[in-house]
């Protein structure tokens, strides 16, 4: 296969050292070696366990035996038929649908401030990130308290300007804000991101429009935002993403240990079922098919993503890779 | 957004089009600059609504850090009062919690777990992307689009066949399944490592083999020391995403002793241990206390890594 190279310490370098199809044997030896941590974790945390889940999602899990029954499709018919998991799955479509124009507006809003005033940002980029390094538990014991519907900060303020606030944490209508608020508190990363898209802007496209009696608003909706368009998109794809799979928030405001009896059913998303299933009724049956229908649709968003972006969203001649 | 304050016909396109073209080539290039020409007045009118604006914002993301602060020096009884100064100051609760909860072992687990974690993942990951990116082996490629697939796979499918594989493996009950993931690399890290590597030139790895250099010593001595800034970014990010696993502590600890949790599921802990729906006394001080402390170091870590931080997030997000 390889042929021999002839023993002297260089030759590995040198083109005559390479088997007929350029590859050299002791480079391609090292290489395997150096990737070979990641070979390791993809059979066993990829390939095994993800043939591992697909035989749990045809299977009724015993865990006093650690036994797997053959039940067919059943925990797929589960899926269309059992209510919570529809539910929850209805839940968490109303929360991305709310989360994402939510936390899309309020990065942008950021960035476009930090961006147009200059010199001084830096103090105000470190204040904004700083909740997007506060651990989600942290937030979430924050909120819990300043979203008490009659004690609540949030609700003081509201009051103080005129407003009876709801009962964020109680009511239904208002679970699912109380957990975009929390999300949006926390959205610098999109902001860092949406503001390194907003330097890239050429100035010279701002100068063009002056020059041709552009207005501010005008110049913001025809120049600014397709500029950064595949940025906005690309925002748009992963944020949707997270909010499917939003989980730690919501267990800690409403099924914490000590609180899970009392939750409302508007804050069953499916990450949380998925985690009682799995984790408290030890259901790997349905919960391994709940992980394969969500699989299927971030796929499905992808491949989207994939192909409508093109079409929607201006790039720029020339980008590559 | 905010530039709809300006009026539509601010800019008169007279005042630029006469500007003598030596004028135009002098002018800073910078945005502000654009936005206030011509017109001082308006453009400081504007400059005025953006820093308010700016402001206004500011105090409302600050507040539920200041209030944690504020809440977490208050009594029992004044948590809920709002007031950013406490009324009686209680620093005492900072002295107390130690013995209300065990919170020096949470702290030690989640420092361990998250220095094992971040350790292992930026060497693994920094190795298998030298790996991808200095040496030519058949089914390189392929292998390498591979790993940017498993990127897009949700934690979710794996999640429980995972849990079952620990369990096998008998490390349920223990913080293995926390920290041992890492010694394999993580596809994003290996993305991200493996752009750095790529931008290093060739004929510097080419002169040190002539040199009699090794492949492990071409990693050792010059990929991973040129690329050091960008392993920082790796150790920083996983070091946040390790310190801050609930779902992981969940999953893997929360059944066993209180002594063996991390600070996070601590504080799923202590919500249910003062919470008065389950007995206890409304003692949110101390869950505020314990906030505080996980919170810290995070933002700590931020004070003297902020640079990697939205290099890294710049970097993912604009390649991604």
């Amino acid at each position: 296969m390889t042929r021999r190279t002839n023993g002297s310490h260089v030759a590995d370098t040198r083109p005559a050292a390479r088997s007929p199809k350029g590859y050299n044997r002791r480079e391609t030896i090292a290489g395997l070696l150096f990737i070979s941590p990641w070979i390791v974790g993809f059979l066993v945390f990829t390939v095994i366990s993800m043939s591992y889940s697909l035989v749990l999602s045809f299977t009724s899990y015993d865990l006093a035996t650690n036994t797997m029954r053959p039940v067919g499709t059943a925990n797929f018919e589960q899926l269309v038929e059992n209510p919570r998991v529809l539910a929850s799955l209805g839940n968490t479509f109303t929360f991305a649908l709310m989360a994402v124009p939510v936390e899309l507006s309020v990065a942008l809003l950021m960035a476009v401030l930090l961006n147009s005033v200059g010199r001084g940002s830096a103090f105000f980029r470190v204040l904004f990130y700083l909740p997007k390094m506060t651990p989600a538990v942290a937030t979430a014991a924050v909120f819990l308290l300043l979203l008490n519907g009659n004690q609540g900060a949030i609700n003081k303020a509201l009051a103080a300007i005129g407003i009876q606030g709801p009962q964020w944490l109680l009511d239904p209508a208002w679970v699912k804000p109380s957990i975009v608020v929390m999300s949006a508190w926390a959205v610098a990363g999109s902001a860092v991101i949406l503001l390194a898209a907003l330097q890239g802007v050429p100035i010279e496209l701002y100068e063009a429009a002056a020059i041709d009696g552009a207005g501010p608003l005008r110049t913001f909706t025809r120049i600014t935002i397709p500029m950064i368009s595949p940025t906005l998109f690309f925002l748009v794809i992963t944020l949707t993403i997270a909010s499917l799979q939003v989980f730690d928030q919501a267990y800690l405001l409403f099924y914490r240990d000590g609180a899970d009896s009392s939750a409302p059913e508007a804050a069953l998303f499916y990450g949380v079922y998925l985690y009682q299933q799995a984790f408290q009724q030890f259901n790997f049956g349905l919960a391994a098919a709940m992980a394969w229908l969500l699989f299927a649709i971030i796929m499905l968003i992808t491949v989207v993503q994939l192909t409508l972006g093109k079409r929607l969203v201006h790039y720029e001649s020339g980008q590559g890779s | 957004m905010t530039q709809q304050f300006q009026p539509r016909a601010a800019i008169n396109p007279e005042a630029t089009v006469v500007a003598p073209p030596d004028a135009q080539a002098d002018r800073p290039r910078r945005r502000q600059a654009w936005a206030g020409q011509g017109h001082r007045a308006r453009g400081s009118v504007l400059q005025v609504v953006r820093w308010t604006l700016l402001i206004l914002l500011a105090i409302v993301f600050a507040y539920p850090l200041l209030w944690l602060v504020s809440a977490s020096f208050k009594p029992r009884g004044e948590v809920f009062d709002n007031e950013l100064i406490p009324k009686t100051f209680t620093p005492s609760n900072y002295v107390d919690v130690w013995g209300e909860l065990p919170l020096l072992s949470w702290l030690g687990n989640s420092v361990f777990i998250a220095v094992a974690g971040a350790l292992l993942m930026t060497i693994a990951s920094s190795a298998v992307a030298f790996g991808f990116a200095y040496f030519r082996f058949p089914g390189r490629n392929i292998l390498f689009g591979l790993v940017l697939a498993t990127m897009m796979l949700p934690g979710a499918v794996t999640l429980i066949p995972n849990y079952l594989i620990w369990k096998t493996l008998g490390f349920l009950g223990t913080n293995v399944p926390l920290w041992g993931g890492a010694l394999f690399g993580s596809a994003f890290y290996i993305f991200l490592m493996r752009q750095f590597y790529l931008g290093i030139p060739r004929e510097l790895f080419e002169a040190a083999r002539i040199d009699g250099c090794g492949y492990f010593d071409l990693f050792r001595r010059i990929a991973f020391p040129l690329t050091l800034p960008s392993a920082i970014i790796v150790f920083l990010f996983e070091f946040q995403a390790s310190w801050n696993n609930f779902t992981g502590a969940l999953i893997y600890l929360n059944f066993g002793s209180p002594e063996d949790f991390t600070v996070p599921l601590g504080i799923n802990y202590a919500m249910a241990k003062y919470s008065p729906t389950a007995g206890g006394h409304g003692d949110y001080q101390y869950v505020m206390v314990t906030a505080l402390v996980v919170t810290l170091p995070m933002l700590l870590l931020f004070a003297f890594g902020q640079k990697y931080f939205i290099k890294g997030i710049s970097t993912g997000g604009v390649k991604g």
